[in-house]
């Protein structure tokens, strides 16, 4: 696709772009920080990943090649319009394979192959405020944040076990990044949580409507927050994917004909797609239907 | 014996208008002082000056820290003096809603404090919870109800407890028994005068009620227009009153 020339590279003007790049070198340099920035108005909703979208439109560059994943998915529709509005206004190839991607926005996952130096991940984080949950003051959690108050982040640990007898958190999951920080990693499962941690590419959060940009830098320490007693676990369902047999990724659960059977699947598509073309075949996968179920997973999830 | 807590010439302002003047007095390891007088006589001033709410325009608070013996609390960094006032300071509001979390469970709300100091087991956390429910007389099978739940009386046990479990050298207590039925107030400083006895807790009492301060109080200041008029024993005070404001005060002329 060709760029039209009613935008600037990346739809934002070059003067916001350089905006936001101050906040995200900021946020590098005091990793897990949240920075506060000028958000812009995106031509469309909040709720969208309009902070993951100036986030990316203020890093990428012409010779980037651009992925979108929702839920670990390229081709639900919030990914199809994040691509094709970057692939319209930047003019950027776009890719739907990992490996290949050097900037990837995503939406509640973090992809399973591992990411290398000199890629950079870009999230999408509706609630940037871990403390959030507990005290609703602005100017009461900067402060806890500022002299390290973190007591009360295992309050809402605390009082998930004494509810339902183990920490239940399995989305936003609290990290602590390099020993100072509270953070909240966005909405993908605690399964991903370890990937945080070390990871070799940069990690970038951005809310649009809250106005906060934070970041990870390569190979950044975050831990998980958990009790002695109750300690952190990564869970997924225990089961393989039913198309590819992984036995190692995040997996979806989809209701797959009328009669509610149920499968379990790769949520990240890229993967699975991967491992088959790789001749990795899962139980319930028959020779030449593998498009069809995707497609209906792709329902499932979207409805 | 050195003063645990020494108040000295602590005077605050509201523009022109005195809110307290010159109040120095020192508190001693296991006493606890009574501070009488009118709304608007200075009492809850004083208090939140002393316990780091309200800026005063001079004067210092010397609290006798563990490690660094007595300290102005007022010129120590903010960091500092947040962490003074959640392990070796405790302070009980009267309403109970000020000083609890309604969203947090009974459990929760006990054991926030020691999770702020760093406690990172959950069995030992919840433990320590219940052992303090039940010595506030909330039954232990409470632990994981809100406070919302809970009755005025129970309310403000609880909030108690959430302040004593981290075993706080001094504690800040302002109108405790405010706002409660007479017959609950009777428990509730029934319940107060054990835990004072139990743990040589020091304290500051901010009441109106002269009975609050008969019962638990070593010490009374008597404040009027932002000043001490009177300060002495407790029982002395009440029973041979020297100032005329004290007097009026005692004979319950006043509708304090
Ligand atoms: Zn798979």
């Amino acid at each position: 696709m060709t760029q039209t020339s009613d935008y600037n590279f990346a739809y934002l003007d070059e003067q916001t772009k350089r905006m936001i790049r101050r906040a995200i070198l900021k946020g590098l340099a005091i990793p897990g920080y949240q920075v506060p920035f000028a958000s812009r108005e995106m031509p469309m909703p909040y709720g969208w990943g309009t902070g993951g979208v100036q986030v990316s439109a203020a890093v990428l560059r012409p010779e980037d090649t651009f992925k979108v994943i929702d839920q670990g998915a390229d081709d639900t529709t919030n990914a199809v319009s994040i691509r094709t509005f970057f692939e319209r206004t930047a003019g950027i190839e776009t890719t739907t394979t990992t490996g290949d991607a050097t900037v990837i926005q995503t939406r509640h996952r973090i992809p399973e192959e591992p990411l290398s130096e000199g890629q950079i991940l870009v999230y999408q984080v509706p609630i940037p405020e871990p403390l959030r949950f507990l005290e609703p003051r602005e100017s009461e959690t900067r402060k806890m944040h500022s002299l390290e108050e973190y007591g009360l982040m295992h309050v809402k640990l605390y009082e998930d076990i004494s509810r339902h007898g183990h920490i239940a958190t399995s989305y936003a999951y609290p990290v602590k990044v390099e020993g100072r920080y509270v953070m909240d990693p966005s909405p993908i499962p605690k399964f991903d949580n370890p990937k945080l941690g070390d990871m070799a590419a940069i990690q970038l959060f951005g809310a649009g409507r809250e106005q906060r940009i934070y970041a990870l830098p390569p190979y950044t320490n975050a831990v998980s927050l958990d009790f002695e007693d109750h300690p952190f676990e990564a869970s997924k369902a225990d089961h393989p994917c039913g198309l590819c047999g992984a036995e190692d990724s995040y997996l979806d659960e989809v209701i797959i004909d009328d009669d509610g059977t149920r499968m379990y699947v790769c949520s990240d598509t890229d993967y699975c797609e991967g491992r088959r073309a790789a001749g990795f075949v899962g139980a319930m996968a028959q020779a030449g239907d593998g498009e069809i179920l995707t497609t209906q997973r792709e329902l499932e999830i979207t409805a | 014996m050195s003063p645990l807590l020494s108040v000295q010439n602590i005077t605050k302002y509201y523009g022109s208008h005195i809110g307290c003047k010159d109040v120095s007095f020192d508190l001693y390891p296991g006493e606890v002082m009574g501070i009488v007088g009118e709304s608007g006589s200075g009492k809850s001033t004083l208090l939140n000056c002393m316990a780091g709410h309200l800026d005063p325009d001079a004067g210092e608070v010397l609290f006798d820290t563990r490690t660094d013996g007595p300290r102005d609390t007022i010129t120590m960094s903010e960091p500092e003096r947040r962490m003074l006032s959640r392990t070796d300071w405790a302070f009980v509001h009267q309403h109970a809603r000020d000083g609890l979390r309604m969203g947090v469970s009974a459990g929760g709300n006990v054991g926030e404090r020691l999770m702020a100091v760093g406690a990172r087991n959950y069995g030992d956390i919840r433990t320590k919870a219940t052992d303090w429910l039940e010595r506030v007389e909330i039954d232990a099978d409470r632990v994981d109800d809100r406070p919302i739940t809970f009755s005025g009386g129970m309310q403000q046990r609880l909030q108690i407890a959430r302040n004593l479990v981290t075993g706080p050298r001094l504690v800040f207590m302002d109108e405790p028994t405010g706002g409660l039925d007479v017959s609950v107030q009777a428990r509730l400083l029934d319940l107060l005068r054990g835990l004072v006895r139990d743990m040589g807790l020091s304290a500051i009492i901010v009441t109106h009620d002269l009975a609050v301060v008969r019962l638990l109080a070593d010490r009374l200041m008597v404040m009027k227009d932002g000043h001490v008029v009177e300060a002495g024993l407790t029982d002395q005070v009440l029973d041979d009153p020297q100032h005329a404001y004290s007097q009026l005060l005692v004979s319950s002329v006043l509708q304090v």
